[in-house]
């Protein structure tokens, strides 16, 4: 059979709107070969994963497929629901992006498991449930025997997903189809599942389709890669040749627009402007602290979001902020515009405690800062006019300004975000995402504040998108002279932009320092496992890469040795107990790092 | 479970007593009293039986006096049925009323179920629009109409099976036999059959479009087993809030239907005693129902949890 596992031909995807049809796929033509992986790989909507959701008949009801999809020869495409289940679940297995909805929430992880088992291999329970044991192992997913009691929403993201990648391999399949296995993951999560899934490659010898948006992560992985634009591939080719020499325009600026964090100096990353050196600090934060009441047994406990964090801000400087889920990037942003109330500590902008304006003060100073959101959608109110939505600052803030002023900046301000003036009577769902998010800047800007957070501004973006939001945001912050904290999670992004970073990890500052500093010299060993963790788009570097591993699982916040996971010989063995705090070391001007154990 | 279930309830005790304040004060506010509609009698023997009554005291004595018996498990005397109590009234109507309503509920919930997730199966098909169209038309059309329509169907012009008349009795209770029972658990049901079914479907639409149920499809899973086993738990969620005060509602007897069918349930006495300022009486079934609707939703809340393992019960 010449080592064919799926053979994809003519392959077409409609779907039938309200408005209109919508041709998903367009005559795809694509081959998975024995023990291979495929990387596909597309921006959003490029048809990738409807592509191969139709293969295995799993369109949602207004959707049509029509071609061939074969798998080892045999026809697969339209059969009934019980001819396809004969391999479905057990020979063709597929994993999706997002693990938490992806599983059934009502169910113990060991009875989803051990379900699919029963249903293929028609083992007995005892025997289904030791498989099924073996398998959470292979995942390295620790205490198995627990975790099978346990329900979804009991786990971590990261143990969900291997939940998700042991449910696909525990039949022994012959193909996994891995849909953005990892992208709503943290990296160095995203770090240790995509080395399960190479792992599992080489020992099962499984045939691995790997849909992603991310070059990075298709870098590592796969063996052949097909790019995907508009329903249709654009080249096909080994990983070596579409990474150092892409024949078609498109592979090459996808490639282009991925930050790298290899290289050192990209032009993009010289542009960022010198701050003068004597720039003055306009924000001052001093030991603040945000923490949640979380109702535990009888009890309430303090979930400390933003743990003592203290640093200041530089006119005309970017800062930025960087950390993984959890960290409390997010909390401490909203309690810096005081959307969010603080529990202690303080918030001085230009020598005032923010604490201590009273309302009409405060609303004064709103003018100055401003944020930027994560969803451009859902922030942009969906039955005002996106110039509406621009104008609104001005007329609260400016009243003085008259109707005519107030749509002349407003014209102003779209053009210069790179939205055409004459959109200003549409609707945001008329516009894409990155669209979306221009208005989101341009609403920010319009008020020229001193200070502007962008709170995972880019990080819902395509690569291409955020390469030019991130331009964006860049060059307005030089030319109003702003400052800017720009919160992501994504390492190099923030590089592209910040002059200094500062690294969160459960609410507490670990390394905060200069970029050059922070990406050429880190100390701290969560710094190093976060940077060692970013996939670069190269495949002769990814795959040799050293990664710094964190062991273990990330501590429950509630839980008082959690500031110590890097100090452990500091630690006092006991979960209530009052404990030691690591402290700001400065190792070199400017260059803060928090106490840890050496690293062997 | 059992402390959260505890919290519960003794939470709900001052909510009981704001509803027999209000209660109270309310029926007090209503003009004419219980005794005004009897022939005209003698000032003194009024006076008499208004001191029988306490109703001569001053009102927020007469208060103290309720709640004080109401300690002591007293719904007082009926003002209206002499010689009974509050108490014995409900004691003998509940029965007829519960099993009527509880019967009801159960088939409703049976054929409720079956059509809803029928109808979602087979989402704007054929049977999505008829089922779901027939539920619209059992929801619109009120019990006053179905009641005589079935009564005639069934017991005027009656049904003959094997040459044997099976015909149903139009009315009253008998002792409680399955026969007297059929046709109002019938139109007692019937609402509720369509409510459930369109209350389902919506559901189950929706979980069926959920990431879950195609990871279920994505493992090869039969249909039948996708719904049972993935699908369904999900789905019922919304029908257990409704069902809370729909059992409180059709277990606590219904006016109407057992006008119709000469019931002796204690629906009637709702309206009845109301309109009789039966002070005693229209404060007893209020209490009663509040006190059952409360435990309801106490039950709802603990199924919620036991369906869902994501909610908890510390709220």
């Amino acid at each position: 059979m010449s080592g064919k596992i799926l053979e994809i031909s003519n392959l077409d995807v409609h779907f039938t709107t309200p408005d209109c049809d919508v041709h998903a796929v367009k005559d795809l033509h694509l081959e998975v070969r024995e023990a291979e992986c495929l990387g596909v790989v597309g921006e959003s909507g490029s048809g990738k994963s409807q592509a191969f959701l139709a293969a295995i008949g799993l369109l949602s009801g207004n959707g049509r497929a029509s071609g061939s999809v074969k798998y080892r020869g045999q026809e697969i495409l339209g059969q009934s629901q019980r001819a396809l289940n004969r391999f479905r679940g057990s020979k063709i297995t597929m994993i999706f992006q997002d693990p938490l909805t992806s599983l059934t929430p009502h169910m113990t992880i060991g009875a989803q498991l051990v379900e699919t088992l029963c249903v293929h291999l028609r083992l007995p329970r005892d025997e289904a449930a030791k498989r099924a044991l073996e398998v959470l192992e292979l995942v390295r997913i620790p205490e198995g025997r627990r975790r099978m009691s346990q329900f979804p929403h009991e786990l971590s993201g990261g143990m969900r997903q291997r939940v998700m990648i042991a449910m696909g391999v525990v039949c022994g399949p012959d193909l996994l189809i891995a849909d953005e296995p990892t992208t709503a993951l943290d990296v160095t999560v995203q770090a240790e599942i995509l080395e399960i899934m190479r792992d599992l490659k080489d020992e099962l010898k499984t045939s691995i389709v790997l849909v992603s948006h991310d070059m990075g992560v298709i870098a590592g992985m796969a063996d052949r890669v097909a790019v995907m634009r508009g329903g249709e591939i654009v080249e096909t080719g080994p990983v070596d040749e579409i990474y150092y020499a892409p024949k078609h325009g498109y592979t090459r600026m996808l490639l282009e627009a991925v930050p790298r964090l290899d290289l050192g100096d990209q032009s993009a990353q010289s542009k960022v402007k010198e701050l003068p050196p004597d720039a003055q600090p306009i924000l001052k934060v001093d030991d603040l602290r945000v923490h949640f009441p979380v109702a535990e047994g009888w009890r309430t406990k303090d979930l400390r979001a933003v743990d003592g964090v203290s640093f200041y801000l530089r006119e005309g400087e970017a800062l930025g902020i960087v950390g993984e889920s959890g960290c409390g990037k997010s909390s401490l942003a909203r309690a810096l515009l005081k959307l969010l109330p603080k529990t202690d500590g303080a918030v001085l902008w230009l020598g005032r405690d923010l604490g201590r304006l009273d309302g009409e003060e405060l609303r004064k100073l709103r003018r100055d800062f401003q944020i930027v959101f994560q969803d451009p959608l859902a922030s942009l109110d969906p039955r005002m006019t996106v110039g509406e939505s621009i104008a609104e600052p001005l007329r609260s803030l400016k009243p003085h300004l008259s109707r005519e002023e107030i749509r002349r900046c407003v014209r102003d301000m779209m053009d210069q975000v790179g939205l055409e003036p004459a959109w200003i009577n549409r609707y945001p769902h008329e516009f894409s995402g990155g669209q979306n998010q221009r208005v989101g800047v341009a609403r920010a800007m319009i008020v020229e504040p001193k200070l502007v957070i962008c709170d995972e501004a880019v990080s819902a973006l395509d690569a291409s998108i955020q390469r030019q939001m991130v331009d964006l945001i860049r060059e307005l912050q030089s030319e109003f002279d702003m400052s800017l904290i720009f919160i992501s999670h994504d390492l190099s992004v923030v590089r592209q932009i910040a002059h200094r970073v500062m690294v969160l990890y459960l609410g507490r500052i670990v390394e905060l320092a200069d970029r050059d500093v922070i990406y050429g010299d880190p100390r701290h060993p969560y710094t190093k496992a976060l940077l060692s963790a970013v996939p670069i788009p190269d495949p002769k570097l990814e795959r040799a890469k050293k990664r710094v591993r964190l062991t273990g699982e990330l501590p429950s916040p509630l839980d008082s040795r959690a500031p110590l996971v890097f100090l452990k010989s500091k630690a006092i063995d006991d979960p209530e107990a009052v404990q030691y705090r690591p402290k700001l070391i400065e190792v070199a001007p400017g260059h803060l790092v928090a106490e840890h154990d050496a690293v062997t | 479970m059992v402390s959260y279930a505890l919290r519960r309830v003794l939470g709900a005790a001052p909510t009981l007593l704001i509803i027999i304040t209000l209660a109270f004060f309310m029926m007090r506010l209503a003009p004419g009293g219980p005794f005004d509609s009897q022939r005209h009698l003698p000032a003194e023997i009024e006076r008499n039986v208004a001191a029988a009554y306490n109703l001569d005291k001053p009102i927020y004595e007469q208060y103290a006096i309720y709640l004080d018996r109401l300690m002591h498990g007293d719904l007082g005397p009926s003002y209206k049925s002499k010689d009974f109590t509050v108490g014995q009234l409900i004691a003998e109507g509940l029965p007829v009323s519960a099993k009527l309503g509880l019967a009801a509920i159960a088939i409703a919930l049976l054929l409720g179920i079956a059509l809803g997730v029928t109808a979602a199966l087979h989402q704007n098909m054929a049977a999505d629009h008829g089922i779901m169209s027939v539920a619209m038309f059992g929801i619109t059309i009120p019990n006053f109409v179905t009641a005589p329509l079935l009564t005639l169907l069934f017991g005027v012009y009656g049904l003959k099976l094997f040459g044997t008349d099976v015909s149903l009795p139009v009315a009253g209770w008998n002792g409680g036999q399955l026969r007297n029972m059929i046709l109002p658990v019938m139109v007692l049901a019937l609402p509720q059959i369509a409510i459930i079914a369109r209350l389902v479907r919506g559901s189950m639409v929706e979980v069926l479009h959920s990431n879950y149920v195609r990871t279920a499809r994505a493992k090869g899973l039969s249909s039948y087993r996708i719904v049972t086993r993935h699908a369904l738990r999900a789905a019922l969620l919304p029908l257990v809030s409704y069902l809370g005060p729909a059992i409180a509602q059709l277990a606590t007897g219904s006016l109407i239907v057992e006008q119709i069918f000469q019931l002796p349930g204690i629906g009637r006495y709702f309206v009845l005693a109301a309109l009789n300022r039966d002070y005693t009486l229209v404060l007893g079934v209020v209490i009663f129902y509040a006190a059952f609707i409360i435990f309801l939703n106490l039950l709802a809340d603990i199924l919620y949890a036991v369906l869902d393992p994501r909610v908890s019960y510390r709220t």
